[in-house]
C-alpha cells in the first residue's frame, strides 16, 4: 500500500504525485522571496530595503498564487484532495517535520529573542529582518517596525495568498469562498491596517484589534491598557466600552443566531491562518476518543486560568478605599462572583439535565474558579496576588498561554497536530463560545436521513478533531461545542449528507438509533424505548 | 449464554452485532478473512486517491470491539454443518454457534472473458483488491494505461481513482449510454459528457472480447469485440456488477439461488441460520426492489431488523421508500422514490426533466401519467433532504406539489445558488406546450 507515511529522507518523492514545471517555477519564485527574508535575517546588508521588501513579499505572494492556479484551475471544479496523505509535507513526513521545526523555532525567536530578528533596543536603528520591514511600517504609521509588525505583515500575506489558494480549491462552493473572503478582509483591515491607522490618529492609544474579544484579547483589561484607553478621552472610553460590550453582549447574541462560527471561521485571525495557510494540515488532527478527552480538560483549564487571571489583573490595580472610586476591590470581587454564580445557576437550571455527566465537570470548574478568587482575595496584599508579584503573574499568563500555547505550539505544530490545535486545545475564547454554542444556539450540522455511507471523509477533514462520521452514520445532528463551522465536512461529503444550519432550538438534538429509510414501525419501536 | 456467530464484518454484520449488543448480553463473534477490523468498503477509493489512510475508513477505534464484548475472529469459513451447528475453517479449526448469520457480501462478476484471471485484471471490492491495485497500478510509469469494463458505479469510481494518479483510462461500456439501465436519458447523457471532460476515453456500445497476457502472466492488452482493436494496457478493471459471495455454502443444507434465500424475517430454510446484506436474496422483491440489493444502507437496515428478531422481538424486514446516492467524479447524485431509466421505464411513468446550462446539474421527477402522483426524483449537482422526500412519498403528494415546494427540500450549503424558480418556470412551460 502506498498510503504509508514516507519517513525516508530522500528528496525525490517515490510516489505518483508530482508537480508540474509551472509549479516548480512558482515554488522557485516563492523561495527566492523567502531567501530575501532569510538574507535579511542573517544580517546581510541589503542596499534598498524598500525595494527588497516589496520584491520579497510580491514574490512570496506570486509564488503561492501561480502554484495554486496551476493546481486547481487546470482541473474541473470539485473536491480535489488527491494525494494529501502521500505528500511528505501533509502526512507528517520529512518535510512536514522540517516545516514544523522551522516554524516553531521562528516563534521561539519571535517571542523570546526578538533581538535576533534585528529588533533594536533603546532607540537604535533596527537591523536584520525587522529593519527590512521599516519602510512598510513607516509608510503605514510613521514609526519603525517591531518584531510584531514583521509578524503581522507575514501573517497577513499568508492569509491573503493561501486564502486565494483556498478560494480556488473550493471554487465550486460559495460558502467556502465567502467565508474565506471574510477572513481575509478581517485580517487585512481589522487586524493589520486599522490598528496602524489608529496609531497615526492617536499614538497614545494601546494597540487594539477591534475584532479581538476578551479572553482572546487577554490584555485588554490590564492596567496599562485600561490606563491607555482612559487617558485618551472619549475615543478611549468608547473603545473600552466596546471591549466590554463585545464580550458580554455582542458575542452571545451572534453565537445564539449563527453558532460560534461567526467568530472562529469568519472573523478570527487565528482561525483565519488555520483555514488558509493551515488548510493543507487540517486532516492531521487526532480523532481519537482520548484526544477528545484531553481537549475538554485542557481547554476548560485554560478558560478557568484566564477568568481567574483577568480578575486578578483588574483586582491588582483597584483601590481599597471607596472614597476614591466606587469600584473597589471588594465590590469588584463580589460582582465577579455574583456574575459567575448567576451564569452557573442559570445553566444548571435550564440545561442541567441535557448536560448530564458534563454538569458535574462544570460544577467542579465553577467551584475551582470561586475558590481561587476567594483565596486570592483573602491572601492578597497591595503587592502580591496568590503570593506572587502582580507583574510576574501577568507575564506568566502572557508567556504560557499567549505565547507558547497559541503561537509556538498552536501554529508551529500545524504540520504535526493539524491546523487548529490551539483553537481546539487552548483557546479560552473558543471555550466560551463553545459553551454558548452547546447551550443556546440555533446552529447545528444536520445529517441527511439515511444517506451516510460511513466513508469518513468528513471526520478526516475535520480540523477540530470531531469524529463527524460517528454522528452522521447514526443520523444525528452534530451539536458540538468545539465545532467552528468551517463547513469542510459538508463540502467533502460524497453523498451530500451534512449541512450547516441555523434553525429553531427544537429538535436540535435528535438522538435516534434507527436511521431513516427503515420501516416506520421499527423506528417507532426503537424510539419509544 | 447464547452464541451469535456472524460471518462477515461488513456493514450488515457489524450493524447487527452492535444492535444485538445494545439489546442483549449474548455472546457475539464476528468472523472475517478479509480484515481484522470493520472498515467502510465504499471509502476504499479514497485510500488509493490519498484523501485518507486505510485506518480512517474504520468507523470505530480498535478498542471498541473489546469494550463492547464483540469477539473478532480472523478466518475463512470453509463449510457449515447446520445439523451440529458447527463451522469449519479453512485454517483447520472449528466453532460452535447457537445462531448463525451469513453476511458475506458480494464478489465482482466475471463473465468468462479469456484472460480474466491474469495479474492486473481485477474488480474493486475487497481490501485485497485495493492492495493488488497498488502493486499493478501504483503510478503511470508502471501502468501506462488502464481499461475498465462495465459501466456502473464501481467502474466510474475506479476511473476517478486511476485518473487521480494520472493513469490514462479507457472505459468500455456495453450500453449506448452510461448506466442507462438505471438513469433516464438526459442524466445518462450528461454523465457521458462529464466523464469525457475528465479526459477519460469513454467508449459506448463496446464490449470486451479478451484480455491478452504477456510472458509473465500479466495483462498486456485487451481486444475489443466490435472493432477487433487491440488496446495496450497494464490494468483491467472488471466492474460489471457484483454477485453474492456464497460459494462456501454449496455443500451445506442452506437453500441458495443467486444468493442465500431468506424470508421476510431474514431466516433461511434452516432454523437459527439467517442471512443479511448483499448476499441475502428475498424470494420475491419487496415492492419495486430487486430480490438482491447490493446497497450499503439496505445491509445496515437488515442488520437493524434482524437484531430485533434475534433478541426476541421478531420483525419483518420492511424497507421504507427507496433512496440512494452516489458521486460521478465531481457530480453528486441522489435519488428518492422510483425513477426508472431509459430501459425498463413502465408505461405509466412520465418524466419531467430540467437541466442547468452548465451541464453539471439536472433533476428528473417521475410521476404517474394518469394520477399525477409523485413517484420519485433524481437530482444531480443539487442536494436534497431525505426526510422531506420520505414525508412527501408517504403523503402521496402529486408532482405539482413537489415542484412548487422544491425549495423546502433543498439541502445545499448556505449561499449556494438556488434553481427552484428556474425549475418551476421550465415545468410550467412544458405543461403548456404539451
Amino acid at each position: 500500500m502506498s498510503n504509508k507515511i514516507n519517513h525516508s529522507m530522500s528528496l525525490a518523492s517515490p510516489d505518483a504525485f508530482h508537480i508540474s514545471t509551472k509549479q516548480k517555477v512558482a515554488l522557485g519564485i516563492g523561495l527566492v522571496g523567502l531567501l530575501i527574508l532569510a538574507l535579511a535575517l542573517f544580517n546581510v546588508h541589503l542596499p534598498n530595503t524598500g525595494l527588497f521588501l516589496t520584491l520579497s513579499l510580491v514574490m512570496i505572494g506570486a509564488g503561492v498564487v501561480i502554484y495554486s492556479r496551476e493546481a486547481y484551475l487546470t482541473k474541473l471544479e470539485g473536491i480535489k484532495n488527491d494525494g494529501t496523505w502521500f505528500k511528505s509535507i501533509s502526512s507528517r513526513g520529512f518535510w512536514g517535520w522540517a516545516l514544523g521545526v522551522i516554524l516553531t523555532s521562528f516563534y521561539i525567536v519571535l517571542y523570546f529573542y526578538p533581538q535576533y530578528l534585528g529588533l533594536a533596543k533603546d532607540g537604535a536603528p533596527n537591523t536584520g529582518l525587522v529593519g527590512l520591514f521599516d519602510p512598510l511600517s513607516n509608510l503605514l504609521s510613521g514609526r519603525n517596525a517591531s518584531q510584531w509588525f514583521v509578524y503581522g505583515s507575514l501573517y497577513t500575506i499568508a492569509i491573503l495568498a493561501f486564502g486565494y489558494k483556498f478560494i480556488l480549491k473550493y471554487r465550486h462552493n460559495r460558502y467556502q469562498q465567502i467565508r474565506t473572503m471574510s477572513v481575509m478582509f478581517f485580517q487585512l483591515g481589522f487586524a493589520f491596517l486599522i490598528p496602524e491607522f489608529m496609531y497615526v490618529m492617536n499614538n497614545d492609544l494601546p494597540y487594539y484589534d477591534l475584532k479581538s474579544v476578551w479572553p482572546l484579547n487577554y490584555y485588554i483589561f490590564d492596567e496599562w491598557s485600561v490606563k491607555g484607553f482612559l487617558s485618551n478621552g472619549n475615543l478611549g472610553l468608547a473603545l473600552i466600552v466596546f471591549g466590554i460590550v463585545s464580550t458580554f453582549l455582542i458575542t452571545p447574541i451572534l453565537t445564539y443566531k449563527y453558532g460560534k462560527r461567526w467568530y472562529c471561521s469568519w472573523v478570527c485571525g487565528c482561525g483565519g491562518l488555520a483555514e488558509t495557510a493551515g488548510d493543507s494540515f487540517r486532516q492531521l488532527s487526532s480523532k481519537k476518543l482520548s484526544a477528545w478527552k484531553l481537549e475538554r480538560w485542557l481547554i476548560h483549564t485554560v478558560l478557568v486560568f484566564s477568568v481567574v487571571m483577568t480578575t486578578a489583573m483588574v483586582y491588582s490595580y483597584l483601590g481599597k478605599d471607596s472614597n476614591n472610586f466606587w469600584l473597589t476591590r471588594d465590590v469588584f470581587i463580589t460582582a465577579v462572583i455574583v456574575f459567575l454564580t448567576i451564569i452557573f445557576a442559570g445553566v444548571m437550571y435550564f440545561r442541567g439535565k441535557e448536560l448530564g455527566k458534563d454538569a458535574k465537570a462544570g460544577a467542579i470548574g465553577y467551584g475551582v474558579v470561586i475558590a481561587l478568587l476567594l483565596f486570592m482575595h483573602f491572601t492578597a496584599t497591595t503587592e502580591n496576588l496568590f503570593f506572587i508579584k502582580g507583574g510576574t503573574l501577568r507575564s506568566i499568563y502572557g508567556i504560557y498561554i499567549g505565547s507558547i500555547f497559541s503561537g509556538v505550539i498552536g501554529t508551529g505544530f500545524y504540520p504535526i497536530l493539524g491546523s487548529r490545535s490551539w483553537c481546539r486545545f487552548g483557546c479560552p475564547m473558543a471555550a466560551i463560545l463553545g459553551f454558548q454554542q452547546r447551550l443556546f444556539s440555533k446552529f447545528r450540522i444536520t445529517t441527511n436521513g439515511g444517506q451516510c455511507i460511513s466513508c469518513g471523509n468528513c471526520s478526516n477533514s475535520c480540523e477540530m478533531g470531531i469524529d463527524v462520521r460517528a454522528y452522521a452514520q447514526k443520523g444525528e445532528n452534530i451539536v458540538r461545542s468545539s465545532c467552528v463551522g468551517c463547513g469542510v465536512c459538508s463540502a467533502v461529503c460524497p453523498r451530500g449528507v451534512l449541512k450547516l444550519e441555523n434553525d429553531t432550538m427544537d429538535g436540535r438534538i435528535n438522538p435516534t438509533e434507527i436511521l431513516l429509510g427503515n420501516d416506520v414501525d421499527l423506528m417507532d419501536f426503537v424510539n419509544k424505548k | 449464554m447464547e452464541h451469535i456467530v456472524i460471518i462477515g464484518n461488513g456493514i450488515s454484520g457489524v450493524t447487527l452485532a452492535r444492535h444485538v449488543r445494545k439489546l442483549s448480553d449474548k455472546k457475539i463473534t464476528i468472523i472475517s478473512a478479509e480484515t481484522d477490523y470493520f472498515f467502510s468498503r465504499t471509502a476504499l477509493m479514497y485510500v488509493y486517491m490519498g484523501h485518507m489512510k486505510f485506518e480512517h475508513t474504520q468507523p470505530y477505534e480498535n478498542w471498541f470491539w473489546e469494550k463492547n464484548r464483540i469477539e473478532l475472529k480472523k478466518g475463512y469459513v470453509d463449510t457449515i454443518d447446520t445439523d451440529n451447528k458447527t463451522l469449519f475453517f479453512a485454517e483447520g479449526d472449528q466453532m460452535q454457534y447457537d445462531k448463525l448469520v451469513i453476511a458475506t457480501g458480494s464478489k465482482p462478476n466475471k463473465f468468462g472473458w479469456p484472460g480474466q484471471d491474469l495479474i492486473g485484471a481485477q474488480g474493486l471490492y475487497s481490501k485485497q483488491d485495493l492492495d493488488n491495485m497498488e502493486v499493478v497500478a501504483p503510478n503511470n510509469k508502471v501502468c501506462k494505461r488502464a481499461v475498465i469494463v462495465g459501466g456502473g458505479l464501481i467502474g466510474i469510481e475506479l476511473a476517478e481513482m486511476l485518473n487521480s494518479r494520472e493513469i490514462p483510462v479507457t472505459f468500455l461500456v456495453r450500453e449506448d449510454s452510461f448506466w442507462n439501465g438505471v438513469l433516464p436519458k438526459g442524466e445518462s447523457r450528461m454523465i457521458n459528457r462529464h466523464i469525457k471532460n475528465h479526459h477519460i476515453d469513454l467508449r459506448l456500445n463496446t464490449n470486451l472480447k479478451a484480455i491478452n497476457s504477456d510472458e509473465n502472466g500479466k495483462v498486456k492488452s485487451v481486444i475489443i469485440e466490435e472493432t477487433g482493436e487491440e488496446l495496450e494496457c497494464n490494468f483491467v478493471g472488471l466492474t460489471a456488477g457484483v454477485s453474492p459471495n456464497i460459494s462456501f455454502l454449496k455443500d451445506s443444507k442452506i437453500d441458495t439461488k443467486r444468493g442465500v434465500l431468506v424470508n421476510r424475517y431474514l431466516e433461511t430454510n434452516i432454523k437459527d441460520v439467517y442471512a443479511i446484506g448483499d448476499c441475502a436474496e428475498q424470494h420475491e422483491g419487496i415492492g419495486n426492489r430487486r430480490p438482491i440489493e447490493a446497497v450499503w444502507y439496505t445491509g445496515r437496515m437488515m442488520g437493524e431488523t434482524l437484531a430485533q428478531t434475534i433478541c426476541d422481538n421478531p420483525l419483518e424486514y420492511k424497507p421504507g421508500h427507496w433512496f440512494n446516492s452516489a458521486k460521478f467524479l465531481d457530480i453528486e447524485y441522489q435519488t428518492y422514490g422510483w425513477v426508472f431509466g431509459e430501459r425498463g421505464q413502465p408505461d405509466y411513468e412520465k418524466h419531467f426533466h430540467w437541466k442547468h446550462d452548465d451541464d453539471t446539474k439536472c433533476i428528473t421527477v417521475a410521476y404517474h401519467k394518469d394520477t399525477n402522483a409523485f413517484l420519485g426524483i433524481n437530482t444531480f449537482g443539487i442536494r436534497m433532504r431525505h426526510e422531506t422526500f420520505d414525508k412527501w412519498l408517504t403523503e402521496n403528494r402529486d408532482v405539482d406539489f413537489v415542484i412548487n415546494n422544491l425549495k423546502e427540500a433543498n439541502f445545499d450549503p448556505e449561499f449556494y445558488k438556488h434553481f427552484e424558480k428556474e425549475i418551476l418556470a421550465t415545468y410550467n412551460n412544458q405543461l403548456q406546450t404539451v
